[in-house]
């Protein structure tokens, strides 16, 4: 078609007359019938600079150039497991900050699925009605509910595209029902066939992912911290290697590390050190000026705890090892100061509304020791649970004023090392997982004299068990990890807001030659995305105005050409809402390769629009031709645009700073000039 | 019919929780003291004239929940909120007698609504919910009752029940922004009656458009002029200064009584050596302020803080100072010397003289901007200190206008334009708004300023007559300042919050007042079983509405009878359990600090939805076993066994409401032992 384009005016209008018309009319007429044509017509559409952003974009990632290469070369060199890479890709990407060209290429991946979840419903519809439970109906259906699931494992986009399949299906799913000329055993076969392949399938898929990624990564890496810690110890090295062969039970006389469940805004270990509170903080207010007691992020071995039994003075366990159980009252010892945890009815360092927390010191100054704590397991399944390692979610509820343990999220001035604050939260305002904690690492203590345990807690843990978490109890909680973690709001340079990709008003420049000006840009063509506005703009226009008509019993386009523009509506309309409306509601930080997935939708209702513009609105042949010159002509300036900005495209030629400057179209465009 | 139902009210002697907050506000309208909150005027307005009326004098303080009421007359403004409340079973009553014809299935949803703590505990004391709840069961009533006016449209019947919609719809927008889902229910319910009506192919084109027009009067144009007329009052009894003047303009704050722009007496033209305040033009922003605290490190350079501060404050005071002199301007020896377009000046910090600067750093949170901090000891800092002053609207003259002129500040060094990008910091930057030097020279509010406040004693000063906003301005820019309040109400991390899963199942309530044994308690919590009967209903509904309709759309054949239940079930339930949604799904997406008292205008949906189930189910029953002689009384019996099981709930917890003293629920002594059902209750 570029080929064509270049030739002389006259001839390229008649052959892309046909060509188009051709085009246009197989995407409109048999869009939803046959499959050769259709796939013809994508394709033209794909590479014959219908959008031309489109294919721009597919050749970015072929031809980017130096920052991509490697990522490309790594993402074909594990092409062959597919899915499980996948999705570690897609982690690696949201956890960490991998480029984003990177970034760009899921986007590309994620638009495939979509698109190819939404041809393969159509084409399941389109079999429905003459050939049901074919094989190639089958097919289709759950090609659908795969692509979908894959689009979902992608991006969590994919989730809209997903709902509006589910939405469309189930319209048409309502019809069927409505059909009395389905026996009702049929009907339910419909129905069944359907909820198995577009609900269960994937389900079951998307589970597969999670299931490869768990298998494929069963080693401890850099994001361990955020897990749990029985999550941890289901993976092979780090915590695993420590807690292996742990007590399970705790008893009275073990010595223990205490983790926060929240660890927000770090993870961290309940800590003791031996500096005390300032007597007088900074705003004038008074502390205990006891012993500080704090929450630390690092492992350390001022971490340990010993459990004690309020009615002894040993700190070791006994033979056999008493448990302790819900509701037990115990004392907490630290281990390298032997002081007791305690709280008092004084103001926290930094939540005076909540009580502080120390290791007690006995001044004489009438203030008693307060040191009972209740344990209260969260996730008992009895009242007589026994405390577990890893496994018990616990509360540790003060005797005398039932104040709670809490992290409080702030961290300490300079006095307390900038560690966090720990606190008694004294009106319990309900469950939060900042009062709650695991023990991660446990053993039972045996050395009577304080020099011998000072050693003992500094020598590493031993003994075997191992502890293994069902699969679906790792899903969810690497789902939900994944789900509420919070990536730091940073504004980048090249962020964006909703408003501005619909006018393209921002770009993304991707690579810099070290020398030269060469650079790559996510740039959209402009021409190609304000035709595109348009043609949604008249779509939306169209739609209601036949909409109100036909309420009327006017109607101006006959009954299946009706139902076909219902239908390519709902595709492209809703896929382009549904892909670009959900953003104003986010609030992380936003690019303009965000867009792109909503776009696509956008740019295949072009034709449809342009193609009923020319059937149904122009009356006369004279329209007829003046309308399709009129394409011609903006097929050319979508090509002209499309080769102005080939450089910044490609990054394969240098311009000048004049040149560049003058593609500068919109003041708001970052185009990156070399000062010298 | 008149429904017979009266409700007692107890009223006690301290004040509760959110009382202070909002009898507080009441009391700045008898006071007329301009204040700020993030919810439009009614409710509080309502409030004002209630107690103003019952004879209170707006002495009372309110400072914190528990403080003793003693001599001050409270009582007509709770009168008044549990006068509204306690309208609330009426309008439910006659709403779902309207929409199922049945007087068994009205009384369930009045006994429903009675006798549940929660919107007791609610109506009696000095809150908004009450009146919010009283205009979106009005709207609901009168939208109901003016469909069924349909079939005789233009009577005025139909008009006085259309109107009154958009009355009620004004007054729920008017208390609280959730007013807006009931605005939204009566929106599709308007739209769907429209479609209704241009498919009937009887009427002509002239009789829908007055259709259209009757509409657009009754339901947008009366309650946008009523809302208006609203702020209008708001803003004519509040004109004297108060605590909210500082998230205002300069030119709103000169319209307030003792608010020093108000017929200000200040220098006309700024000067050299001038102490003033700078104030961005961007609405809702604030002054240009610095403080003692440094950038935290990784935050650019670690220098003193500039931001932008919404309150009124000795650190938003900048002095005028020549950028290559350190002397005194104010020296008498010295003559008066004019700022002058284009001028370059020094900006220093009163409090802790340092020179506004800025440089090549990123800024903290707009990362393209630079960063702007207070550099330099004693007013000695460095080339990057130095500002070029631009007029933006000047005319002939060069001078510089207080309060008139906008004017920008351009950095020498790097040609950036000083400007607030409006997002909020941090906490290490206590929560105040960003100050930026923007790179890009787009000529936005964000980055054009003016002089508020200037003192220079060797100049006259000058009555100067402020610009006065218009009305539409000043509507435009309260509305901007509560959308921006309302979003910066974020829950703190690590601090437990309701949620809204929470609140249909009862997870939760509030303590209103008393924490202590000895105290007189008072906790905030819906009867349980009402709740959770409404939970199941709504589940039921859900089960018994899909086979129904997929049984019509099957075809399938039913009696005249079942058929009319499944209308009443589908229609009627149907617009109910919309109004439930409505009120209910949308908090999920909310970013803002919600509480437990905000599921209660959906709790009212809920229990009217109850009711209509109930009714239909036992009707139903009563029809399949029409062979069995007693097959009448299914129907009697089952309502009132509900009706007296409600009730004898709201025996049990009626102390919730009205006050419980002595030992708290987890001790057996305690008047409420056994009632503890759920481990999260705290009374």
């Amino acid at each position: 078609m570029l080929v064509f384009l270049k030739r002389p005016v006259l001839v390229t209008a008649e052959i892309n007359l046909n060509l188009v018309a051709l085009t246009v009319v197989a995407l409109l007429s048999r869009l939803w019938r046959l499959s050769y044509p259709r796939a013809v017509v994508f394709d033209e559409v794909y590479y014959g600079q219908f959008v031309s952003l489109y294919m721009k974009q597919i050749f970015f990632v072929d031809g980017s150039g130096p920052p991509l290469g490697h990522m490309l070369l790594a993402f074909g060199g594990y092409l062959g497991g597919f899915d499980g890479n996948f999705l570690w890709n897609r982690i690696g990407a949201e956890n960490s900050l991998i480029t984003q060209s990177r970034l760009m290429l899921l986007e590309s991946l994620l638009i495939f699925f979509n698109l190819l979840a939404v041809l393969s419903y159509l084409k399941f519809s389109n079999s429905q009605k003459y050939s049901s439970f074919s094989v190639n109906w089958w097919v289709w259906l759950i090609l659908t509910g795969v692509s979908c699931s894959c689009a979902v494992g992608i991006k969590y986009m994919g989730l809209f595209t997903y709902i509006l399949l589910l939405t469309i299906a189930s319209v048409h799913a309502w019809h069927l029902i409505g059909d009395q000329a389905l026996s009702n055993a049929r009907v339910l076969c419909h129905l069944l066939a359907r909820g198995v392949a577009l609900l269960v399938v994937p389900v079951i898929t998307y589970l597969s992912f999670f299931y490869i990624h768990l298998m494929v990564l069963y080693r401890s890496g850099p994001h361990d911290q955020i897990m749990s810690s029985a999550f941890q110890a289901s993976l092979e090295g780090g915590l695993a290697r420590i807690t292996q062969g742990q007590p399970l039970e705790v008893a009275y006389g073990s010595q223990i590390t205490l983790r926060n469940v929240l660890g927000k805004p770090m993870p961290c270990w309940l800590h003791s050190h031996k500096n005390t509170y300032p007597i007088r903080y900074e705003n004038g207010r008074g502390s205990s000026h006891q012993q500080q007691v704090t929450c630390y992020p690092f492992k350390d071995v001022n971490n340990w705890w010993i459990v004690k039994d309020p009615g002894r003075h040993q700190l070791v366990v006994t033979n056999p090892p008493r448990p302790v159980r819900h509701g037990d009252i115990v004392q907490l010892v630290h281990g390298i100061t032997t002081r007791f945890l305690n709280t008092h009815d004084v103001a926290a360092p930094l939540s005076p509304h909540s009580q502080e927390i120390s290791c007690y010191i006995d001044y004489n100054i009438s203030m008693p020791a307060q040191n009972l704590w209740r344990v209260d397991i969260v996730n008992r399944e009895s009242d007589s649970d026994i405390w577990k390692t890893i496994l018990s979610e616990v509360r540790f509820v003060h005797v005398n004023t039932s104040a709670v343990l809490k992290l409080s999220g702030a961290l300490l001035p300079d006095w307390g090392y900038r560690q966090l604050e720990i606190i008694g939260e004294k009106l319990s305002k309900g469950y939060h997982q900042s009062m709650v904690w695991n023990v991660e690492e446990h053993r039972y203590g045996k050395s009577q004299e304080q020099k011998e345990r000072e050693l003992e807690l500094h020598s590493p843990t031993q003994i075997d068990i191992s502890k293994n978490l069902s699969f679906m109890a790792r899903f969810t909680e690497l789902q939900w990890k994944m789900l509420t973690l919070r990536s730091e709001e940073t504004e980048h340079k090249y962020s964006s807001s909703p408003l501005e990709w619909l006018t393209l008003e921002t770009n993304i420049a991707y690579w810099l030659h070290p020398r030269t000006s060469a650079q790559i840009h996510l740039l959209g063509n402009a021409l190609t995305w304000s035709s595109a506005n348009i043609a949604t703009l008249a779509y939306v226009l169209l739609f209601f105005w036949y909409l109100l008509r036909r309420r009327r019993n006017v109607c101006d386009i006959p009954e299946d050409s009706w139902s076909l523009w219902v239908l390519a509506g709902t595709v492209c309309c809703g896929g382009w809402a549904v892909n670009y409306l959900p953003f104003f509601m986010m609030e992380k930080t936003l690019f303009l390769y965000h867009y792109l997935p909503a776009l696509t939708f956008q740019i295949i209702l072009l034709p449809v629009v342009l193609q009923h513009v020319s059937e149904h609105l122009c009356r006369s042949q004279l329209q007829k031709n003046i309308f399709n010159s009129l394409i011609v002509v903006w097929f050319f300036s979508v090509y002209m645009v499309y080769h102005t900005f080939s450089p910044i495209t490609y990054g394969d030629q240098s311009l000048s700073a004049n040149e560049l400057k003058a593609l500068r179209w919109k003041s708001s465009w970052d185009i990156l000039i070399r000062k010298h | 019919k008149s429904l017979a139902i009266t409700v007692t009210f107890f009223f006690y002697f301290c004040s509760s929780w959110d009382e202070t907050h909002f009898g507080k506000m009441g009391s700045y309208y008898i006071n007329r003291t301009f204040f700020f909150d993030v919810h439009p005027p009614l409710g509080k307005m309502l409030i004002g004239l209630a107690g103003y009326l019952s004879g209170y004098d707006g002495t009372f303080p309110f400072q914190k929940p528990g403080d003793k009421y003693e001599h001050h007359n409270y009582i007509g403004m709770r009168g008044f909120c549990a006068f509204l409340g306690s309208w609330l079973i009426p309008f439910a009553y006659l709403t779902v007698l309207e929409l199922s014809r049945s007087q068994p299935a009205a009384l369930l949803t009045a006994a429903l609504i009675t006798c549940d703590t929660g919107c007791l505990t609610l109506s009696q004391y000095i809150l908004l919910d009450p009146i919010l709840m009283f205009f979106i069961m009005a709207a609901m009533l009168s939208m109901v009752k003016y469909n069924s006016c349909a079939d005789r449209p233009f009577s005025a019947c139909w008009w006085f029940w259309l109107s009154l919609t958009g009355v009620s719809l004004a007054g729920a927008l008017g208390v609280k922004f959730v007013g807006l889902f009931i605005v939204l229910h009566v929106g599709l319910n308007t739209i769907s009656d429209l479609w209704q009506l241009l498919g009937d192919l009887n009427l002509t084109m002239v009789t829908l458009g007055k259709h259209l027009t009757a509409r657009i009067l009754c339901l947008i144009v009366l309650p946008l002029i009523l809302y208006t007329t609203l702020f209008a009052v708001h803003f004519i009894i509040l004109n004297r200064s108060g605590p909210g003047d500082g998230f205002f303009s300069s030119a709103f704050q000169s319209r307030l009584l003792g608010n020093n722009l108000h017929n200000a007496s200040i220098p006309e033209h700024l000067a050299y050596g001038s102490v003033i305040t700078v104030k961005n033009l961007q609405m809702a922003s604030g002054y240009l302020h610095s403080h003692w605290h440094l950038y935290p490190e990784g935050v650019g350079a670690r220098q003193q803080q500039v931001t932008a501060y919404q309150h009124k404050d000795y650190n938003n005071l900048w002095i005028v100072k020549k950028h290559d002199a350190n002397t005194d301007p104010l020296d008498p020896s010295f003559p008066v010397e004019f700022v002058r377009h284009g001028d370059i000046i020094r900006l220093e910090h009163k409090e802790t003289s340092r020179n506004l600067h800025s440089h090549q750093h990123e800024a903290p949170m707009t990362r393209k901007h630079y960063q702007v901090t207070g550099y330099g000891i004693n007013g000695t800092g460095d080339s990057n200190d130095f500002w070029r002053i631009e007029v933006m609207n000047r005319k002939s003259e060069n001078r510089i206008k207080v309060l008139r002129s906008q004017i920008r500040l351009i950095h020498l060094a790097t040609g950036c334009v000083l400007g607030s990008s409006g997002k909020t910091l941090p906490k290490w930057g206590w929560e105040q708004l960003e100050v930026t030097c923007t790179p890009y020279l787009k000529e936005t509010p964000n980055s054009v300023w003016n002089v508020e406040d200037h003192i220079n004693p060797k100049l006259p000063n000058i009555s100067l007559d402020v610009l006065k906003p218009s009305f539409a301005e000043i509507l435009l820019e309260s509305h901007m300042v509560m959308i921006r309040g309302n979003s910066g109400l974020k829950p703190k991390e690590n601090e437990v919050t309701s949620k809204p899963w929470h609140w249909p199942i009862n997870y939760q309530g509030l303590r209103f007042s008393g924490v202590n044994e000895t105290d007189f308690r008072v906790y905030l919590l819906g009867n349980p079983v009402i709740w959770w009967l409404n939970l199941v209903s709504i589940g039921l509904y859900l089960l018994l509405g899909s086979i129904s309709t997929v049984s019509i759309q099957r075809g399938i054949q039913l009696t005249a009878e079942v058929k009319g239940l499944c209308q009443v079930l589908l229609r009627g339930g149907g617009q109910v359990l919309l109004g439930w949604m409505l009120h209910y799904f949308p908090f999920f997406m909310m970013g803002r600090v919600l509480y437990y008292h905000h599921y209660f205008p959906a709790m009212l949906f809920s229990s009217m939805l109850t009711g209509i189930l109930w009714d239909t189910v036992l009707r139903c029953c009563a029809c399949c076993l029409s062979s069995f002689p007693l097959a009448n009384w299914v129907h009697v019996f089952g309502i009132s066994l509900l009706i007296l099981g409600i009730a004898y709930s709201f025996y049990l917890f009626h102390p919730l409401s009205y006050g419980m003293v002595g030992p708290m629920a987890q001790d057996p002594q305690s008047p409420m032992a056994g009632l503890k059902w759920l481990e999260t209750w705290e009374f």
